[in-house]
């Protein structure tokens, strides 16, 4: 079973990967859409600051001699999801706030959340430069696992990173702490009443503000948590998420906006995906064609590696034409 | 021409924007404010193509970009030199073979999503139209593949015409018209956010495909040198122009060039706009439910004008590639080319083309004027820092050139705040 092995390290382990980024960066649009009508463009760059200051908080221990059984970057990351939420919240203090008090339209803002984006881009690169870091420098080693392959009856290992394994972990503790929270907690009851209907919720006595300010620090905190977990997985630059930040939204449209379980389905359809449209069919249908005697051409991929991240947006084409709610039912704009 | 939108506080600032170009050229030279004014003049059309899709119609147009790369692969296809080893070779009958392969896909499509009249409804009309979109892909792949493969191996790529740039323009325009009629037709129906997003990811499919269809674009291995429509500066040189004067003078001439472009398309729309046909639109921008219900097609409008500003922006994507004289794909960034256009419509003022065109002026400057002047600031700065023993700053090259993303950045968030309808409103009268 040599072919599930390679289908299971080429489309499984890295679609589990791009989806729980995706996921848990989509999670944080869809709730501040939900909250506050408008697509914040600003969110990939959050990912990329909480994932520099993670790598910034690591360096530090690292200084300071501490030596962990897990990464240092990972270790520090309750410490930046601080930073970043608060760093959110001055955010939306500073910018998105003024223009929320004049009714502004919910386009302004989104236009406000591109001229954010574009200020934490300069800064981040007047700060870091704009070459390539890598959280596992000189002391510290990615470490691999080796899952033999024999217990499905195969011979190749399939192969897992330390950060793969820890993301896969923490992504479903985001998702089960996102769904207690929304589901049981009084504060989040608040936050669902609010997405449906803000004025009502308003009426019933609901502190608005508070659960704004709420928003943006899960929005925040998430955004840390997926922008570090992809800098461990990957390396750290500075357009690390601003790439990825129109999947993301691919996702969360997908998912519908305003649904944070669509969002996760989103961010995992998406991933998912891409990893299956670049996959080389080839190598899992080469027994099939040589016990049907056909030569199979080397490469048969459904799309060429190149586009890989246009599946992305294909997706998010198709699904705004044929049902722009989303799977699951999306708030209107 | 209409001076309406102008007004004394636009003279002011026009007046204002000369002197600061002014000083600009007493500290970086003659030949950088040509270079400033060449391109400051190309991207002013492009915000006027903003301008009528924004400030007249009320369309969040965010895929620009896409508009702007198609009208540089146009001059390129146009201009460029011809590649005859690819006309000599089968590439032709390949890719004839291609575009029949595509033919039959679309018709299949069509064919497809038309089953309802052969009583095939709901779900077995799904079933048909994405059975359709398959096998098209898979006979388009299979004829595609073989033929792109062989142009590269064989004849690189497949040439441009040789023709006079002024036509790859108008031939930019035409492409980006019916590219925008595509996605008008498909995007429209979305409004404000979705729309967005929707053209932002439209924009980035157009450019992963020009950066990857090597065969035709030349992809990353970019296309260079494309010819000018005036003299360039290397002819100049040989007719005896020194090395410093050949660039400016080539440079203001091929300006003269944009600048009658731009000032034919801006005396067309201003008087589009109090036209009967630009009250319309506005009425459909500020109420699209009311203005349908006095009779007008709002879709087909929308439409139309989604058509005309990406033309222009399908121009002026092919006038900044052949004044570049080279066409990179890799080159094309969101920024660069799309939210520094918003922000040109938005500090201009959206809806007055008089506005739109100081904003464009204005922020090009900022944006060409930010990276020296950030220079400036940081050699200072670690000049300073090493004299009080701190060391110095590294890297100062690299990182002044991101400082005018930043300096965008604040300028858009400072506008949106204090000044929300820009620099130059539009003028609103209500007895016209």
């Amino acid at each position: 079973m040599d072919e599930l092995i390679f289908f299971i390290n080429k489309v499984m382990v890295p679609g589990l990967v791009t989806g729980s980024v995706y996921a848990l960066g989509a999670i944080g649009v869809t709730l501040i859409f939900a909250i506050l009508r408008f697509a914040h463009f600003a969110h990939g760059d959050m990912m990329t600051f909480g994932a520099f200051l993670s790598y910034v908080l690591a360096g530090i221990l690292a200084g300071m001699g501490v030596v962990l059984p897990i990464p240092l970057g990972f270790a520090v990351l309750p410490v930046a999801m601080v930073g970043t939420a608060l760093l959110a919240l001055g955010i939306d203090k500073a910018f998105y706030a003024p223009l929320r008090q004049r009714g502004a339209r919910p386009v302004t803002l989104l236009i406000a959340s591109i001229g954010v984006t574009m200020m934490m881009q300069g800064l981040i690169r007047l700060f870091f430069g704009s070459g390539n870091r890598d959280f596992f420098g000189a002391t510290e080693v990615k470490e691999l696992y080796r899952i033999p392959g024999s217990i499905i009856g195969g011979s190749r290992p399939i192969v897992l990173t330390e950060p793969q394994v820890l993301m896969f972990a923490v992504t479903l503790v985001a998702i089960l702490a996102v769904h207690y929270f929304l589901t049981t907690t009084r504060l989040g009851k608040a936050m669902r009443a609010m997405a449906d209907n803000s004025a009502l919720a308003q009426v019933s006595g609901i502190n608005t503000q508070l659960v704004v300010v709420v928003t943006w620090i899960i929005g925040g905190a998430l955004a840390a948590l997926a922008g570090t977990m992809l800098a461990l997985d990957v390396n750290l630059r500075p357009d690390l998420a601003f790439n990825i930040v129109l999947p993301i939204f691919a996702a969360a449209i997908v998912g519908g906006l305003g649904n944070s379980y669509g969002a996760i389905a989103g961010g995992m359809l998406i991933g998912f995906t891409e990893a299956l449209a670049v996959f080389n069919w080839t190598a899992v249908l080469r027994p099939l064609g040589e016990a049907l005697n056909v030569a199979l051409p080397a490469n048969l991929a459904i799309v060429p590696t190149e586009y890989k991240l246009t599946v992305a947006f294909v997706i998010l084409v198709i699904t705004l034409l044929v049902r722009p709610t989303g799977i699951f039912k999306g708030l209107e704009s | 021409m209409n001076l309406g939108g102008l007004g004394a506080r636009g003279l002011l600032l026009y007046a204002g924007f000369a002197i600061v170009l002014l000083l600009v050229g007493l500290w970086q030279g003659p030949t950088s404010v040509a270079l400033i004014l060449a391109q400051a003049l190309a991207y002013s059309l492009l915000a006027l193509g903003l301008n009528i899709q924004f400030g007249y119609g009320g369309l969040f147009n965010f895929g620009i970009m896409g508009f702007v790369m198609v009208g540089g692969f146009a001059t390129v296809f146009v201009s460029a030199e011809r590649n005859d080893a690819f006309w000599v070779s089968d590439g032709p009958l390949l890719l004839g073979r291609a575009a029949l392969a595509f033919a039959a896909g679309a018709l299949l499509v069509w064919g497809a999503r038309h089953v309802d009249r052969l009583g095939i409804r709901g779900a077995g009309r799904g079933v048909c139209v994405v059975l359709a979109w398959v096998v098209g892909y898979v006979v388009y792949r299979s004829q595609i593949d073989p033929a792109a493969a062989s142009i590269e191996a064989t004849s690189g790529w497949v040439g441009g015409l040789g023709l006079n740039p002024v036509l790859g323009w108008a031939f930019g325009g035409v492409l980006a018209g019916i590219i925008a009629f595509i996605v008008g037709r498909i995007a429209l129906g979305l409004r404000t956010d979705y729309l967005a997003i929707a053209t932002i990811g439209i924009a980035e499919i157009i450019r992963a495909l020009i950066k990857n269809m090597d065969w035709l674009t030349r992809g990353t291995l970019t296309v260079t040198p494309l010819p000018w429509p005036t003299p360039r500066p290397q002819e100049l040189q040989a007719i005896g122009v020194g090395i410093q004067e050949s660039f400016t003078y080539a440079r203001l001439g091929f300006a003269a060039v944009v600048a009658i472009v731009l000032v034919a398309v801006f005396i067309l729309i201003s008087r589009a706009y109090r036209a009967p046909w630009g009250r319309m639109m506005r009425a459909i921008r500020d109420n699209h439910i009311a203005a349908a219900s006095m009779g007008k097609n709002v879709t087909a409008r929308q439409l139309e004008i989604f058509v005309l500003g990406s033309i222009l922006m399908g121009v002026s994507g092919a006038i900044l590639a052949t004044f570049n004289q080279i066409f990179d794909p890799g080159g094309y960034l969101q920024v660069n080319h799309n939210f520094l256009i918003w922000v040109m419509v938005i500090v201009g003022g959206a809806g007055n083309n008089w506005g739109t065109l100081l904003g464009a002026l204005l922020i090009y400057l900022v944006w060409v004027i930010s990276d020296p002047a950030s220079q400036f600031l940081l050699n200072n700065l670690s000049d300073w820092a090493s004299s009080l023993g701190w060391g110095t700053i590294p890297e100062i090259d690299s990182r002044a050139s991101q400082m005018r993303v930043f300096v965008l950045g604040i300028v858009i968030c400072l506008v949106l705040r204090y000044a929300p309808r820009g620099l130059l409103p539009e003028v609103i009268r209500r007895s016209d």
